[in-house]
């Protein structure tokens, strides 16, 4: 546990402009805290969040992914969440299938008026990602024993 | 064999295709190889035996652009993949003339070699007009028997089924070879632990020495330039700087062939290292069958393929089933 | 040449407190590419946008990041200030350092660690950043509204009283639509056509109006601001410029089997017809499949009764384009097939009617004059049973699962009128529910319960049987009583489900709006932009976008009116710069894009490519920029990575995780 203290993830968060970045941004605006770890990437839509983003933050250290999209039936668009919830979902399955800890990858639907959500959601991710420890399967499938 | 052969020249002589896709006698008798006949003397090369396993449907993308009809000779399972392919607009109906072949399972020097049988000369009994029961493998060391079942390919003793989804003729019989579970083998991993996952994933993919072979006989995958040869992504591969990317390779493969990917097991067959890629297709088809309900790649030439496609009330990423 | 400037601001101190602004400003300055970097107190105020400026203008800086609160907050504010100082908008970024982070982490060295990361990620971006400009593009001031029912009639209305052109289709001889076939209308119990006719008046007589009746639409090309569309001008075998309304050829045509429409198959009309006394354009039209001459070349009794000369048998179809900059659809809706509902006896008893039909048995114009009477002996009814919800609400896949909203009005609406008209007759009302969200709904049920004794009965009908001496025995459930209840009855009315009209998909893929398993248009947002499709131009009137009344209707049809003057009141459309584009090199036209696509944005094109000196025409995917929104759906489902979206490319996605994970 204390070397889990010491250890600070590295954790991507992709938000969709039109709700979760505005709930990310109420968070703030509400002051609800959430570890330091956590670095969002604005997109327009969840489903603009390419597998590739996913696999290349994992190659450069990352320690956990989430993708924070609209709710289902909210989407700006009408239809991204729903590619990106069959797109996640099988992605997901098969980093789980190649032995990647499924608490590193995560999808959450975070409203513009859930700052409260976005800060637990954060919150409750990174501990579990903190729990895990560093991710060292993703960047090193190659290596010999 | 002569009945398909005498077919083929028939339909050359009367100009209703100007040339044929099939497959040509290799330099060891068991290793035939796709090829373009121009003309009914080049057929003397032509082969159709238990080795033939390469699927011709992707030969059929450049087959589109030549002038006039080609035909092009298709095994029950490589229909799907033609399916596909006409439904992604690679390849042109209208372009090819389909006679439909029969299929008896086809054949692993593999599995052979791996009953430690060494100095292999020829391979008999793989005809497809014979009854397919028992091979007769020549070496230097004298003949050995091995039966027919034994040195099929994987795919075949899970195949899909022996009907032609897409043809303008038939001919020749098939013989049913499926006798196994095709998810059993993604059951079995599902079931390890992630340390026991991680490690099988980890010996296989050490193996890859990305020669692209998978890539280049898979018919899903027929893009003009992979991503991973542009900078579209910065994903390019120059030399081998990072130990990830090969596994990145195989996971977004896997990925942008889901789907539409028909497991063909093309990608398995020619792996010159054995890995067998085909357990990441068959994850995501099992996948989508029990999420989105069944769906087969290339069954027909018009359904939405389910990763354009969705359900308002889809499973949530992460929750089992 | 790449010279980018990172201008980090304390926002008071809401960043300064938990963010060591100097810290920033001096690690931005080590990162590759940057050539200027400050800090100040308020970079959004006159003073701070002012050294931007000048930072620009002095430094040719060919990007900046702007270290400050949420883009939501001052992206635009930023853009306007670089493009004001001569630099492309879209070459600005902003790293979120107050909600994102000052806000959010209360240790500054942490605090300070996160800001430094998040600049780079901007930086990382901006560097990648293209200059992108809004397009322009032109808008044909005329709207084209499909459907000439109350919602079509409104909005058209509505539209031209704006000033701008407005062309009507209507599939039938007249407009009126559905409405003109009712009687009263609730709560008011007003006359529907003495409120409806002025209205279609009103239409035909606007001099901005022009309507396309016994018409259709054939095909829609182009998009928002620049529709192209054939309408189909079905052969009416009259001569519109000539007739003059007489009627004297519908009295004297011989012809007189065809069931008519417009009193839904209760009485028949002649071969040549209009479908009602009021009917708008009052001009009548042959129908093909009746008229002897037309059929067999006899009779022509029409053609010299006409004293206008207007009868002309060698009428053909005929196809006009025209020009629209905005496209409402108000195709309305039918009442379901009752098929699937055989043990309500429909298709066995005349005496089994839907609402619809009790309509025109009610009206004055109707097939009984009005007298409501039983249609298999004339003999008024004396118990009348009504059957809610057949086909609505259901879950077994018989009929919809939605509710269609508008039958428990008005079965209260027959309940009173036939009980105010006939005290003597009893009224039964099997419901569900008695659904009457709106306005004096709720109060006009009630009267029908409590002032004109109507019977509601809480509970289904499983079956009704047509007895031998011609009446009806109602086999149903009281629920609140639980008991089952054989009621006898002269008539029963169905509240049959209504659906939208059936040419609907066929219009919806014209237009690639898209509808749902129920055949109702999506709107673009359930909530905020109800009357909008997600196809940029095309709106939504009346029920093809879901089950509503009259007044609803109407509010919807003034409301889509709006969001089309709002449209065409602007000389050009700018379109948003963010869109997708395609790699015509790397795209394999396989149409995976096109899949996924809400907006229709993407079609092919064969195009002759010049491959690295390979020339050959391929299939290849090209983006409307009018349409997209750029959303990027397209963008992952592509394979080869030949769509990407500007503003928000792969590459740039890319340096931003990297510059994070570094």
């Amino acid at each position: 546990m204390s070397i889990n203290q010491e250890f600070k993830p590295k954790i991507v968060a992709f938000c969709c402009n039109w709700c979760s970045y505005a709930g990310a941004d109420l968070a703030g605006g509400s002051r609800l805290s959430y570890p330091a770890d956590v670095k969002i990437i604005r997109v327009p839509c969840s489903c603009r969040v390419n597998p590739m983003f996913i696999l290349r933050a994992f190659e450069r250290g990352a320690d956990g992914v989430i993708i924070c999209g609209c709710h289902p039936g909210d989407c700006h668009y009408s239809t991204g969440n729903y590619y990106a919830r069959r797109r996640m979902t099988l992605l997901f399955s098969m980093l789980d299938y190649l032995g990647i800890e499924k608490e590193r990858t995560r999808v959450e639907w975070v409203s513009a008026a859930e700052g409260v959500k976005f800060s637990t959601t954060m919150n409750e991710f990174v501990s579990a990602v903190r729990e895990l420890g560093p991710n060292r399967r993703l960047g090193d499938l190659r290596c010999k024993d | 064999m002569q009945r398909l052969i005498d077919r083929m020249k028939e339909l050359l002589a009367d100009g209703t295709v100007q040339r044929v896709l099939g497959w040509k006698q290799g330099d060891l008798g068991y290793n035939p190889e796709p090829h373009y006949f121009n003309s009914a003397e080049e057929l003397d090369e032509f082969i159709y035996d238990g080795f033939c396993g390469a699927n011709l449907s992707k030969y059929m993308i450049k087959g589109s652009e030549l002038e006039g009809k080609t035909l092009v000779l298709l095994k029950p399972c490589d229909t799907y993949s033609f399916n596909q392919l006409i439904k992604e607009h690679r390849v042109d109906r209208e372009k090819a003339y389909i006679i439909g072949v029969g299929c008896k399972g086809k054949l692993d020097i593999e599995k052979i070699k791996a009953q430690g049988i060494k100095g292999i000369t020829a391979v008999k009994g793989a005809e497809i007009s014979g009854d397919c029961d028992e091979l007769t493998v020549e070496t230097v060391y004298g003949e050995k028997k091995v039966a027919y079942k034994d040195a099929m390919l994987e795919r075949c003793h899970v195949c899909k089924g022996k009907e032609h989804k897409i043809y303008d003729e038939l001919l020749l019989d098939s013989v049913d070879t499926c006798d196994g579970d095709r998810f059993e083998c993604v059951d079995e991993l599902d079931s390890l632990t992630p340390e026991e996952k991680f490690n099988f994933f980890r010996k296989e993919l050490s193996k890859c020495i990305r020669c692209n072979a998978c890539r280049n006989v898979c018919p899903a995958c027929s893009c003009r330039k992979c991503v991973f040869d542009s900078n579209k992504f910065d994903s390019a591969q120059k030399a081998n700087v990072d130990p990830f990317e090969e596994s990145m390779f195989h996971i977004i493969r896997a990925f942008h062939v889901a789907g539409r990917c028909t497991d063909c097991g093309e990608c398995s067959r020619v792996c010159p290292q054995g890995i067998p890629l085909h357990l990441f297709n068959r994850k995501f088809i099992k996948d989508i069958n029990e999420f989105y309900g069944e769906f087969i790649a290339g069954e027909d030439a018009e359904t939405k393929g389910p990763l354009t496609d969705f359900t308002l009330d889809d499973i949530e990423p992460g929750e089992r089933r | 040449m790449n010279g980018i400037g990172v201008f980090v601001c304390h926002c008071g101190s809401n960043i300064a407190a938990t963010v060591d602004v100097k810290k920033v400003v001096e690690m931005a300055k080590l990162e590759p590419g940057v050539v200027h970097a400050e800090e100040y107190q308020y970079m959004c105020s006159e003073a701070g946008q002012e050294r931007i400026a000048k930072a620009i203008r002095e430094k040719k800086l060919s990007g900046i990041v702007v270290c400050s609160c949420s883009p939501r907050m001052h992206e635009t504010t930023f853009r306007k200030c670089a493009e004001k100082a001569g630099l492309n908008p879209y070459m600005v970024e902003i790293a979120n350092l107050r909600e994102q982070c000052s806000w959010v982490h209360k240790d500054i060295n942490e605090g300070t660690e996160k800001a430094v990361i998040l600049t780079r990620a901007a930086i990382a971006k901006v560097s990648l950043n293209t200059s992108l400009y809004a397009g322009e593009s032109g808008v044909t001031k005329r709207a084209l509204v499909i459907g000439g029912g109350i919602a079509g009639i409104q909005t058209a209305l509505d539209i031209a009283d704006a000033g701008y052109e407005v062309d009507i289709v209507e599939k039938t001889p007249s407009i009126g639509g559905k409405m003109a076939q009712l009687d009263k209308t609730f709560p008011t119990l007003d006359c529907s056509a003495c409120i409806l006719t002025p209205k279609m008046v009103d239409a035909a007589a606007h001099e901005k109006i022009n309507i396309y009746s016994y018409s259709e639409v054939e095909k829609v090309s182009g998009f928002v601001g620049d529709f192209t569309v054939d309408i189909r001008k079905k052969a009416r075998y009259v001569n519109m410029d000539k007739c003059t309304g007489c009627g004297a050829c519908m009295e004297k045509c011989p012809s007189k089997k065809a069931l008519s429409e417009f009193n839904s198959g209760l009485s028949t009309r002649p071969a040549i017809y209009t479908p009602f006394a009021q009917a708008i354009p009052n001009v009548p039209v042959i129908d093909p499949s009746q008229c002897l001459k037309l059929k067999n070349d006899k009779c022509g009794l029409c053609e010299r009764v006409c004293q206008a000369g207007a009868i002309d048998y060698k009428q053909e179809d005929e196809i006009v384009t025209r020009k629209y900059g905005a496209i409402v659809v108000a195709t309305g809706f039918e009442v379901i097939k009752l098929d699937n509902y055989d043990e309500y006896a429909y298709s066995q008893s005349k005496d089994v009617i839907t609402s619809l039909e009790l309509e025109r048995i009610m009206n004055a114009a109707g097939p009984t004059k009005g007298h409501l009477e039983r249609l298999s002996d004339g003999k008024a009814p004396k118990n009348i049973v009504f059957i809610q919800c057949v086909g609505s609400r259901c879950a077994d896949g018989k009929g919809k699962s939605y509710c269609s909203k508008i039958c428990c009005m008005y079965t209260a609406k027959h309940a009173i009128l036939i009980r105010d008209k006939y005290p003597d007759v009893n009224v039964t009302v099997f419901y569900i529910d008695v659904r009457t969200p709106g306005k004096n709904f709720d109060e006009f049920y009630r009267r029908a319960v409590e002032e004109y004794g109507v019977n509601y009965v809480k509970g289904q009908v499983g079956k009704v049987t047509p007895e031998p001496n011609g009446k009806l025995t109602v086999h149903g459930v009281d629920l609140l009583d639980n008991k089952q209840l054989k009621v006898e009855a002269d008539m029963v009315v169905l509240a049959a489900a209504i659906e939208p009209s059936p040419e609907v998909r066929n219009i919806a893929t014209m237009l690639t709006a898209s509808i749902d398993t129920n055949n109702f248009i999506t709107e673009a947002h359930p909530k905020l932009r109800p009357v909008e499709s997600p196809t940029a131009g095309v709106f939504l009137s009346g029920i093809c976008q879901g089950p509503k009344d009259i007044p609803e209707t109407v509010s919807q049809a003034g409301a889509a009116a709006v969001k089309v003057i709002g449209l065409l009141a602007k000389d050009k459309l700018l379109t948003n710069p963010c869109t997708a584009k395609a790699d015509e090199l790397l795209c394999n036209g396989c149409s995976a894009c096109f899949n996924v696509c809400p907006y229709g944005a993407i079609s092919y094109e064969d195009k002759l490519i010049n491959d690295h000196g390979v020339r050959e025409t391929r299939r290849v995917a090209v983006v409307n920029n009018a349409l997209c929104q750029g959303c990027g759906a397209c963008t992952v489902t592509c394979p080869s990575g030949a769509m990407d979206l500007q503003g928000f490319s792969n590459r740039q996605i890319i340096a931003e995780v990297d510059a994070i994970c570094r």
